[in-house]
């Protein structure tokens, strides 16, 4: 699985995307971030604040709550501030 | 009543020029009645930021903006629509963002431009990091609630 990190996502990560093997128990968003907790200290230091942190699916935004399914890229980032 | 409208849409680090897209929309058209062209600029804040430094997510910007549009042209009779969104680094009084609305009269035109404004603050991944003139690097621009009620507004 492709996981990709943007703004101060990425800059905590300390990397802006990686190939990644996920656990068969992962159902929902919240899964997945709750388990990105434990892959070190500094995804627990960029995922630390879990509510604010965005998730997209394919590059489509999708709640914690949301099924996972089989992505093929996800991405991890802050609240936008565009325009 | 609404008018099969392509919107274009992109996302490039290059310039833009809002009389030569605004031409280009209109280019061959005798339908359009009013045209709203909203262009955000890099402030200085009060003349400490250097720049502005816009990430962002190659695909899903250009995804999302377009899903945006699509929203706006259902809404809105909309004869045209053109969004451009710069990304890399900014200073004061550059461009940021460009949204050109084009439809047969003003009222859906206003309306349409500040919806899409409205969402592509929210949900358009792009984030800005600014580069102070002290030297100072790289605060990330925090979000605001004041944009979350920009956009729900129009949820009715």
């Amino acid at each position: 699985m492709r996981l990709v990190y943007f703004s101060w996502v990425r800059e905590k990560i300390g990397k802006g995307e990686e190939d990644v093997e996920l656990p068969d128990d992962i159902e929902t968003v919240r899964d997945l971030l709750s388990w990105m907790k434990t892959r070190g200290e500094e995804y627990e230091a960029a995922l630390e604040h879990q509510d604010v942190i965005r998730v997209a699916l394919d590059m489509e935004h999708v709640l914690h709550s949301e099924k996972l399914g089989t992505p093929h890229e996800i991405a991890f980032f802050p609240p936008m501030t565009g325009g | 009543m609404s008018v099969h409208v392509t919107p274009l849409v992109r996302v490039q680090a290059e310039d833009f020029d809002v009389g030569a897209e605004t031409a280009l929309l209109c280019q061959g058209r005798t339908d359009i009645g009013a045209i709203v062209a909203f262009t955000g600029l890099c402030r200085d804040e009060g003349g400490k930021l250097a720049a502005l430094e816009l990430e962002h997510y190659p695909g899903m910007a250009e995804a999302e903006i377009s899903r945006i549009c699509k929203q706006a042209s259902a809404r809105w009779p909309l004869s045209g629509l053109s969004v451009i969104h710069r990304h890399g680094k900014i200073c004061p009084g550059g461009n940021i963002v460009l949204v050109i609305a084009a439809s047969t009269h003003r009222q859906a035109a206003f309306e349409a431009a500040s919806f899409i404004m409205d969402f592509l603050k929210t949900r358009a991944p792009f984030w800005k990091k600014e580069w102070m003139k002290d030297g100072t690097a790289g605060n990330w621009v925090d979000a605001k609630e004041v944009d979350d009620m920009a956009s729900e507004r129009w949820e009715t």
